[in-house]
């Protein structure tokens, strides 16, 4: 726009002073404010921030794909030397997908479902002029094998639902790169998908972007994931950046307040959950952690599974999927998929075991049967001496020892009832088997839990909705040791949380732990949580399991390849 | 490109309400600057939802209006609607008859206020009936899946199966002549729709982590439907139930057009179009036009509230 921009060496993308305002009913609120990014040819930038920080937001003001609430209200975008800011729809809706294109958090729903892969790639080559009816097949396959998908000419007829989430993301990218962009926007592009997984989709990314000289923004809660895969880290906060430097500086240095937090908040090899706090918090919380853990344990077991199966009955379609995909390693002998094939495992009184492995692997299943939500194909569940296996999982809201196990949820807004209040989430299972009397004793007791999770008493009046993700995570919490129970089933609890949440959800689960004597078992893919939190841990693949053991031991000198897999694929900040 | 065009409005929120790092001591309030959070009152919410669709407020009012007339209509109405004046027959719309007056000099105003009650009443009923039934059959049928479903849904198919309004007219004929009867033939009719919209609400939240969580809690089934997922699908229900209102009015006056249900002399709009028709090639066009334009506004207005009580019921949009 103005003379010096244009005598200056030319970034590729250059933001000066970005505000982006959305309307809502409550005003106008400013998502993001004086942002300022420059990106050179082939770099690769990351945007590393929590949730409403507006890293998104700066990504889609850039493309001018903001939605209708929002409006860049002031500062500019220059692409190559244009002003995207001021640029005509039509001219912006041929340079997305041709210039500039992205990729997107959920590659399932960022795909058409009724359309074949191949042709929604075609359909992006077609859209820029870059193929025509004759070539535009072969371009697209081409570009599946770009992408490293086995057996191309076959995937090209493959709908989404037919494909695994790390195979849609390669999809996806597929589509992003079809007309070789200068730059490609990566919005979250591996959550969601396995850590093995990740991997493989990361390096794809940078490989296939650097072979072409492209420039990328990845956008990222993960600062493991930032400081892997580029050259520099733009740390956002509150719709600001707080810092801008070099991967290896930012990490080594960091300089602004908010980026030695977010690092601090991290969950990384060497630290204890207190480290995660912090400072200031952390000393106020004083107490080694650890030392209280070890205090508890070795009081004999309190649940014993012998032999535990789950087998489903295969689907026809299924089965030909199976077939096609050749996941043979499944034992197909019986027409059944045994999700849960034959595990064993106790927990001790008050001991926390980690229940580690990839999606699919049949971690959430065994969660399930334990908390009586499922019936066992076959196996043996022992809690307390009583065989509760033998129990039908319908019957089992009316057994006493119902109250004795509870769990805490994976995804915090979908396990609370949008209908109740957070009081009365917490109240259910105080009503039903708690036993007290009268709605005052009801009251007394949420109160007195809300106080015990750190929840605030003045929003048990709120609904869900009205509540942040970790102060949902606490009514999840708090529901679940409503009843003083023995075991607590942990199903990934902190998955869906911003990192300095994480860390608060986390030091509270431990702080309850210590303090009514509970044990845990923590279902979790992040092996890095499981460190902080476990005593021991079971590692599952394809419903066995390939290495159990002392956390500790299991983590730094793992016996089993997958297990060192495992730990190989994650991302790690350097410390 | 295809992915460049869409844009979550899930993501954009996120910005607008950011929990970020909420420390041990949590404060209070969504860190929405300045505006302190006000008390979810549904009387709040509501005149919020009316400012943002001035049509709901216009749907209330008729709303409003036509209730008022169903409850005093009998009362207010300037002449007795039975009584007839043959020396004032067939004239038309003045200041002394607004609406003017019928073959046997009935005053058309009055009679049109004095159906209402019988015309809503029938809807009401017939609605709260299959709000019941259809509700529950359906709510079970998408909870419990299995055999509730095969036989809920086989019911529901089989009434798909006949054109709805001459299988109403063919239950009243066999049934009897009578206003119950009416209210029955239209709750039967209904009957799949409200079964349909249940289960399909049921039907997705039966997995939902909130019904687990309710497992978990030592909820029995069928405490969990009723206490758990009826209230989840109410919103939708109230929607349907507003929509299905205008109908089932419809379908009363469509009765009693055709001779069926309520018998002349009784004030109906149906009944009133039905014999006004036959005048209107004569040019005494506002005997059928008046209780019709009665029918059409209130049918118009309950479609209209739909729109606005899934807004107002809604707890995600009230914020």
């Amino acid at each position: 726009m103005t003379a010096e921009l244009a005598l200056a060496p030319p970034p590729l993308l250059e933001v000066h002073d970005l505000t982006v305002e959305f309307v809502t009913r409550r005003g106008t609120v400013v998502a993001v404010e004086r942002v300022a990014l420059a990106l050179a040819k082939g770099e690769t930038l990351g945007i590393v921030g929590e949730s409403g920080s507006g890293k998104s937001v700066t990504s889609y003001a850039v493309m001018r794909i903001l939605d209708r609430a929002g409006c860049i209200a002031g500062g500019t975008i220059t692409f190559s030397g244009m002003d995207v800011g001021a640029a005509a729809e039509p001219l912006m809706r041929d340079l997305r997908g041709r210039e500039m294109s992205m990729v997107f958090q959920n590659p399932r729903a960022a795909l058409n479902p009724i359309r074949k892969v191949g042709r929604q790639i075609e359909d992006v080559l077609r859209q820029h002029a870059q193929a025509t009816a004759g070539d535009a097949a072969a371009k697209a396959v081409e570009m599946l094998r770009k992408v490293r998908i086995a057996r191309p000419e076959e995937r090209y007829h493959a709908y989404p639902f037919e494909l695994s989430g790390g195979m849609c993301q390669r999809v996806v990218i597929a589509l992003a790169l079809a007309c070789r962009p200068q730059l490609l926007i990566a919005d979250e592009p591996t959550t969601g998908l396995d850590v093995t997984t990740q991997k493989a989709v990361m390096e794809l990314m940078v490989e296939l972007t650097r072979e072409r000289g492209m420039s990328t923004i990845l956008i990222t809660h993960d600062l493991g994931l930032a400081a892997a895969y580029c050259d520099r880290v733009c740390v956002m906060e509150k719709g600001r950046v707080v810092e801008t430097a070099s991967a290896a500086d930012i990490f080594a240095a960091p300089e602004h307040p908010y980026t030695r937090r977010l690092m601090r908040a991290t969950p990384r090899p060497g630290v204890t959950l207190r480290d995660l706090l912090p400072a200031d918090t952390a000393e106020a919380a004083a107490g080694p952690d650890v030392a209280r853990r070890a205090g508890t344990r070795d009081c004999g077991a309190l649940l014993e599974v012998h032999d535990l199966v789950k087998a489903y009955p295969r689907k026809g379609a299924g089965a030909t999927l199976q077939a096609l995909f050749g996941r043979n390693d499944r034992r197909a002998d019986d027409g059944m998929f045994r999700a849960v094939d034959g595990i064993s495992f106790t927990i001790g009184r008050g001991e926390s075991l980690g229940l580690v492995g990839e999606s699919g692997c049949g971690k959430s299943t065994t969660s399930m049967m334990l908390m009586r939500l499922i019936d066992p194909t076959s196996g043996r569940i022992v809690f307390a001496g009583e065989d509760i296996g033998a129990v039908p999982a319908r019957g089992f809201a009316r057994s006493p020892l119902r109250k004795r196990i509870q769990m805490v949820f994976q995804d915090p807004t979908d396990s609370l009832n949008p209908r109740f209040t957070a009081a009365r989430a917490i109240a259910d299972p105080l009503l039903r088997l708690g036993g007290l009397e009268g709605r005052k004793a009801v009251g007394a007791r949420c109160e007195a839990l809300a106080r015990q999770v750190g929840l605030p008493v003045e929003l048990l009046d709120r609904f869900p909705h009205q509540l942040s993700g970790g102060q949902k995570a606490r009514v999840g919490i708090a529901r679940a040791i409503a009843l003083s129970p023995e075991l607590v089933i942990l199903d990934e609890p902190t998955a869906a949380l911003d990192v300095s949440v994480q860390a608060i959800v986390l030091n509270l689960l431990s702080d309850l732990k210590a303090s009514l004597g509970m044990s845990y078992l923590f279902v979790s893919h992040d092996l890095n949580v499981v460190r902080l939190l476990c005593d021991r841990v079971i590692v599952m693949r394809a419903g066995r399991i390939v290495e159990e053991g002392a956390t500790a031991r299991v983590l730094s000198a793992p016996e089993s390849d997958y297990t060192r897999e495992l730990l190989a694929a994650i991302p790690h900040p350097p410390v | 490109m295809n992915q460049s065009a869409r844009i979550d409005p899930a993501a954009a929120i996120p910005a607008v309400s950011a929990p970020a790092a909420a420390p041990l001591t949590a404060p209070a309030g969504l860190p929405v600057a300045a505006a302190p959070l006000a008390r979810p009152s549904i009387a709040r919410h509501a005149r919020h939802v009316i400012a943002e669709n001035p049509v709901t407020g216009i749907a209330f009012a008729l709303f409003l209006a036509i209730a008022a007339c169903a409850v005093l209509g009998p009362a207010i109405a300037p002449y007795d609607p039975l009584a007839s004046d043959t020396a004032a027959a067939l004239q038309a719309p003045s200041t002394r008859h607004w609406f003017g007056t019928d073959q046997l000099g009935r005053d058309i105003l009055s009679r049109v206020m004095a159906a209402t009650r019988l015309d809503l009443g029938i809807a009401v009923f017939s609605v709260a009936l299959v709000f019941v039934l259809g509700g529950l059959s359906g709510v079970a049928a998408g909870f419990f899946a299995g055999w509730t479903d095969r036989i809920v849904g086989r019911i529901a198919d089989t009434i798909m199966a006949f054109p709805l309004f001459v299988l109403a007219m063919g239950i009243v004929a066999a049934l009897g002549n009578t206003v119950t009867n009416i209210v029955i033939a239209t709750a039967i009719i209904n009957f799949p729709l409200y079964a349909r919209v249940a289960r399909a609400e049921a039907n997705v939240r039966r997995e939902a982590g909130f019904v687990l969580a309710a497992r978990l809690a030592g909820n029995g089934e069928a405490r969990i439907l009723l206490a758990h997922i009826l209230p989840n699908v109410m919103p939708i229900m109230a929607v349907q139930m507003s929509l299905t209102m205008g109908y089932a009015i419809l379908n009363a006056a469509g009765l009693s057009f055709i001779g069926l249900g309520v018998r002349p002399p009784t004030p109906e709009w149906g009944i009133m179009v039905a014999e006004g028709a036959g005048f209107i090639v004569s040019g005494e066009w506002w005997i059928a036009l008046f209780p019709g334009a009665a029918l059409m506004l209130a049918v118009f207005c309950f479609n209209l509230l739909g729109d606005g009580l899934r807004d107002i019921l809604d707890p995600q949009r009230r914020t």
